[in-house]
């Protein structure tokens, strides 16, 4: 009887978690570990045989002999400073505004989620129109020197052009989800507050944002970790223009191996990203989790 | 919050610049909307003006340019078999995980969220050599089993969630009555995950749709293949400038996405609050 007890965990352990473990590993496990081993190696990404040890002359090669990089590295930075900042304040305002009994509250809602739906990549294709004609077009209609730069044209406007666009397709989503911490707040605090005193400023600060906290630690790390992995958008907006001003690191590693032919020091790169890419999502987390309080 | 307040002056101010910054919000879709009418001239000279006539010419020039009919079933078959993939082995996976939380199974959990954190990117060129060895590159299936790979995480991780509030008393009077190990799960326990199931399907279903980066590096050089986020690219790389064909061409690829979400934006709305707050 235990035997036969035994075959049959054995084989529900098989039938029941054996198809994931098979997938897991075979597509995202044993390759990010063979990424290891390849970024030691001169790979040219078409035979795996051509793959010969080069020891740590892809890394001395990356950390002295590659300004590309580490443009695309600040870039990056940059970049996630200013759309984790700006998505989740307009987030932020929009879920106080749309928790208000407005009329349109549900239709407003839709709008401002509505290009969360749409894929980056189409997105860029968008807003490249918008930015060479549409802009354009405004601002022969009135005359605001805003509408009328060369958008996509130099790199401070091209930086602030794909932040434009980020924000835009982020911000709805992260609406959402403030929506939901800010209608689960407990009621009786704030009607106790209120009674005590505290005007608007007060609330928000001493009582709404410490209770949200929960929503705000989950924003910060999906804007920081999407906006820190930023390719889609990158790839169809600017390519990386003008030059290479706003090539993002995800960029930059996918260029390197696919048009320079040159995996193995695509791939040196692609852990580099990784480490980074754990390291600020831990430290965020860690951070805006220490600050989170018991209602 | 504070739902019982009344309608004042203030809420009307408040109202009134919402519906403004919402109307900004939606003006990129009217500029191509609008332009995707207008022949290459009109666009030219004013992009912000009513077309004068509505020809679909543009239209139907566009809808045979990217092979429409066929990009749109690539993408389909992809999302939907993924999508149907991913819940039917996390949810299995995940069940397992929650009511034998073995050594091994609570390591295996540990690692596999753990994996949430790896970007496509540090996998994606291992991965074409992978897929290339196991003879799946270039083929439809090896883009919907690479979907299974990297999808299973983040289900996992909702459904193990939710499988934890399930009573287990309901399965132990499963087994009473004499129902098998496959039987409990399939009839009693999947059926109750259908919230969730929800989620996971919405979730995944934006992500596959929209995705570019791993179908273009799975399918490799096989046009048959393309789905609409590439059909799209390689269309707008052909026709730069030529606005008049470029804009039907993203209408025709965003409307799609755009029916699913009015449609079904209850669901979705909930889906991803749901997600996150587990999240």
């Amino acid at each position: 009887m235990v035997t036969r007890r035994q075959r049959s965990e054995w084989l529900q352990q098989l039938v029941f978690v054996g198809p994931g473990i098979l997938f897991f590993l075979g597509i995202v496990f044993i390759p990010f570990l063979l990424g290891f081993y390849y970024s030691f190696t001169d790979w040219d990404g078409l035979d795996l045989n051509k793959a010969t040890w080069t020891g740590m002359h892809n890394l001395n090669r990356i950390f002295t002999d590659d300004p590309g990089f580490w443009h695309s590295f600040g870039f990056t930075l940059r970049f996630t400073l200013a759309t984790v900042l700006g998505a989740n304040v307009l987030a932020f305002l929009l879920a106080l505004v749309l928790t208000k009994p407005l009329k349109s509250k549900n239709a407003l809602r839709t709008v401002f989620f509505l290009p969360n739906v749409i894929g980056g990549i189409l997105l860029g294709f968008i807003w490249q129109f918008i930015f060479t004609k549409g802009f354009g077009a405004i601002g022969d209609l009135t005359h605001i020197p805003f509408f009328n730069q060369p958008w996509l044209g130099t790199p401070a406007t091209a930086f602030w052009g794909i932040c434009i666009v980020f924000i835009w397709q982020t911000a709805g989503y992260m609406m959402v989800i403030y929506i939901a911490a800010l209608a689960g707040m407990p009621k009786d605090l704030l009607e106790a507050a209120r009674i005590d005193g505290a005007n608007y400023w007060q609330l928000l600060r001493s009582i709404i944002l410490p209770l949200i906290m929960p929503a705000i630690t989950i924003c910060l790390f999906l804007t920081t970790s999407n906006a820190f992995k930023m390719f889609d958008l990158n790839l169809s907006l600017t390519k990386g223009g003008p030059g290479t001003s706003t090539q993002s690191l995800a960029y930059n590693v996918y260029a390197e191996a696919l048009n320079n032919n040159r995996y193995g020091l695509g791939t040196a790169k692609a852990m580099i990203f990784f480490f980074a890419v754990s390291l600020i999502t831990v430290v965020q987390v860690w951070i805006t989790k220490s600050k989170e309080v018991e209602a | 919050m504070e739902t019982r307040e009344r309608y004042k002056v203030s809420t009307f101010i408040l109202e009134v610049a919402a519906v403004l910054l919402a109307l900004l919000f939606l003006s990129p879709f009217y500029f191509v909307i609008v332009n995707s009418f207008k022949n290459l001239g009109q666009i030219l000279v004013d992009a912000a003006s009513w077309p004068k006539q509505f020809s679909w010419d543009n239209y139907s020039k566009v809808w045979d340019a990217i092979n429409f009919p066929l990009v749109f079933r690539n993408s389909l078959i992809i999302t939907v078999c993924s999508v149907v993939g991913i819940v039917i082995v996390s949810s299995m996976t995940s069940y397992r995980l929650v009511r034998r939380p073995t050594v091994f199974n609570k390591i295996l959990f540990t690692v596999l969220i753990s994996s949430m954190i790896i970007p496509f990117q540090s996998v994606m060129l291992q991965l074409v050599r992978v897929t290339s060895l196991l003879e799946i590159r270039g083929h439809l299936y090896g883009v919907i089993i690479c979907y299974l790979g990297f999808g299973l995480a983040l289900s996992m991780f909702l459904f193990h969630g939710f499988i934890k509030t399930v009573p287990l008393e309901i399965e132990e009077a499963a087994v009473v009555d004499g129902c098998s190990p496959y039987g409990v799960f399939w009839k009693i326990v999947f059926p109750l995950l259908t919230p969730i199931i929800v989620t996971n399907i919405i979730l995944n279903t934006l992500w596959i749709w929209n995705d570019y980066l791993l179908p273009v590096l799975l399918i490799g050089g096989n046009n048959d293949l393309t789905t609409i986020p590439i059909g799209i690219t390689k269309f707008f790389g052909q026709y730069t400038k030529q606005w008049n064909l470029a804009l039907p061409g993203l209408a025709i690829g965003i409307a799609p996405v755009i029916i699913f979400f009015l449609f079904l934006q209850k669901y979705i709305v909930e889906g991803i609050t749901a997600g996150s707050v587990k999240g």
